[in-house]
């Protein structure tokens, strides 16, 4: 771009990109402190979080806070719920839309319109919270595992990312083609539009999987056995109502290292529940866009 | 389409009643396996979503959880008359529509200028670099922000009182302050969404066809006058359209964000609708009360929403449906 050199306002145009120069850059500091100080608080001793020396690097290096984490045993029971919960309810949820929205998809379908409202309905009423909480009970989901994996399975708006994808990237003619030759719509699904839908598949899938990571309301609503707690909500006893399990410390001498060491368990577990977040993330990075974008069309 | 067709080809009479229903039986038997693949999404809606709406009618009962619904009293509109004497449900409702306005005020301009900020960006790396970290905070739950919020924000240890110490001001206990507590929820808001928010204009930004720029630039238009004229108008119609759905949606002011940052110092400033729900409803068991509360809301939201989307369509807007 070569604006600037035809520029009849030189002196505006430098005011414009300073003040947008500095507004950026405000952000990005808004944005990436608080993400480097819980990084740099969870490397540091407790003696210096809780005192307060800790401005952007470590201070004093240290990997207590880890150590606290690993040793918590209702944390690292809860981080490996969470992975079961996460895996099982994004394989669940990939199934059912993708299923859902080939269906949908296909013009043969009788009532296609009538399913597609009945659908799309919910995602702007519902029943609310007490009458889904009393179906949970009815159906004694309450308490077990799969409170956390069901209630979730089908996103409208995924299905209909899904759907519109579906539609537009797999040409009717080759249904028609394969049909000719005796493929089924069952074997279709499979042989040609599950192959050829691998970008909508992996939207869905890191998008679920994301959300299962941070799922905590289904959890917090159905479930009051602690062996089946995911780690957010322990990271809400911890971080929120900071009930530090500090009993497993059994030396008094140990009383105010005890709070030191909680401030600092607190940064490191910040830190490692979002650990696999910002594993998958340069992988949903890509998909970005394209996710919204075909959001935002029209269902 | 071309099923019909061919249905209509074998079809040796021309009845029109049994054309009908001959052709649905052959579309059922033809695409039997279609129906088949989309009963575990059925099912899941009916269950999920349309047994729990029949439900509603608790709010019509004294719902006991001994008797189940069948069994409970009717007590008709009891409750939605109890709902709009109560001196509590005006709090929460105000406070609905404060926060709401607040985020929407302070919220819904963030994205677009981020956006335009960014679009001027002229290094890709730099740019590449600032948008991955804008996105980020909108993948970190609830929980975990509340959690960096309580100790940045900590009257004690807290970095942000540490620096209005410096400045030589008395620590404020933000969390626990009813001036405070809003300015800490629509912050952090935005702190989490506008880069994610950001996205879908600097999508419209790319789309602007660089001739029309470099055209203002021959006309002698400077930076400012490139945004004013041409950035601007052209992204008027998306701005249009999200903020139009986005007052569909002003009663969802984000439960999950409220409950977890609010304590009952501030309850008289944070309660909303939906934490109020959860907590009468859920851990006091006034299930048809808060019922009735929740139905209340989600007949606004859906008349909203439907407004909302006949604004749209007014405005020559792409709209929901």
């Amino acid at each position: 771009m070569s604006q600037t050199k035809f520029s009849t306002h030189p002196a505006a145009d430098k005011v414009y990109y300073i003040i947008s120069g500095f507004i950026l850059t405000f952000i990005l500091i808004a944005v990436s402190y608080p993400l480097i100080y819980v990084l740099s608080a969870s490397f540091s001793s407790g003696n210096a979080v809780s005192s307060g020396q800790v401005l952007l690097w470590p201070v004093d290096f240290s990997l207590e806070g880890y150590e606290a984490v690993f040793k918590n045993k209702d944390i690292v029971r809860a981080y490996g719920n969470t992975f079961l919960y996460t895996a099982l309810g994004t394989l669940v949820n990939v199934t059912v839309v993708m299923t859902c929205a080939y269906a949908l998809s296909r013009p043969g379908l009788k009532g296609r319109g009538g399913f597609m409202f009945l659908f799309t309905f919910t995602m702007f009423f519902s029943g609310g919270l007490i009458p889904f909480y009393i179906l949970m009970k009815d159906l004694h989901l309450i308490n077990t595992m799969w409170v956390m994996v069901l209630p979730g399975a089908l996103s409208v708006y995924n299905m209909i990312i899904a759907r519109t994808f579906i539609q537009s990237s797999i040409p009717g003619e080759l249904i028609e083609a394969t049909s000719i030759d005796g493929c089924s719509d069952a074997r279709f699904f499979f042989s040609f539009v599950l192959p050829l839908s691998k970008a909508v598949i992996a939207v869905i899938t890191l998008f679920s999987a994301v959300g299962h990571w941070n799922a905590y309301f289904n959890a917090l609503m159905y479930l009051n056995d602690r062996t089946l707690y995911p780690l957010q909500i322990i990271l809400r006893e911890i971080l929120i109502m900071n009930q530090v399990d500090v009993s497993m410390i059994m030396d008094p001498e140990l009383q105010v290292a005890k709070a030191q060491a909680a401030a600092v368990l607190k940064y490191s577990l910040i830190v490692v529940a979002t650990v696999p977040i910002l594993c998958v993330y340069p992988f949903i990075q890509k998909y970005f866009v394209k996710g919204v974008m075909i959001g935002s069309l029209k269902g | 389409m071309d099923s019909d067709l061919a249905a209509a080809d074998r079809q040796p009479e021309n009845h029109p009643l049994r054309t009908e229903k001959w052709e649905r039986f052959q579309s059922l038997k033809k695409y039997w396996d279609l129906y088949l693949i989309m009963l575990p999404g059925l099912a899941y809606f009916i269950i999920f979503k349309y047994v729990p709406m029949g439900g509603i009618v608790v709010a019509f009962q004294d719902f006991s959880a001994f008797a189940g619904i069948r069994g409970s009293e009717w007590v008709g509109l009891t409750h939605f008359k109890n709902m709009f004497t109560d001196s509590e449900f005006y709090t929460v409702f105000k406070n609905t529509l404060l926060i709401s306005l607040y985020k929407l005020i302070w919220g819904f301009p963030g994205p677009i200028i981020l956006a335009l900020m960014l679009n001027e960006v002229r290094h890709m790396l730099y740019k590449r670099g600032v948008q991955t970290l804008v996105y980020l905070p909108h993948f970190l739950s609830w929980v975990i922000i509340g959690g960096i919020l309580i100790n940045v924000l900590s009257p004690a240890t807290g970095i942000v009182n540490q620096f209005l110490g410096m400045l030589g001001l008395e620590p404020i206990f933000f969390l626990g302050s009813q001036e405070w507590f809003r300015t800490v929820l629509v912050v952090s808001d935005i702190w989490k969404e506008a880069g994610w928010g950001a996205i879908i204009y600097l999508a419209a930004l790319a789309s602007i066809d660089p001739q029309i720029y470099e055209a203002a630039v021959v006309d002698g238009a400077g930076k400012w006058k490139q945004l004013l004229h041409v950035t601007l108008p052209s992204l008027i119609g998306t701005i249009v359209i999200l903020f139009v759905l986005r007052l569909g949606s002003v009663l969802d002011v984000g439960f999950e964000q409220i409950f977890v940052l609010y304590n009952p110092l501030v309850y008289n400033v944070a309660d909303v609708i939906e934490t109020y729900v959860y907590r009468t409803g859920i851990t006091q068991g006034q299930f048809s009360f808060t019922t009735a509360v929740g139905l209340f809301k989600s007949v606004i939201s859906l008349i909203l929403v439907v407004l909302a989307n006949k604004a749209a369509r007014k405005l020559g807007q792409d709209s929901l449906w």
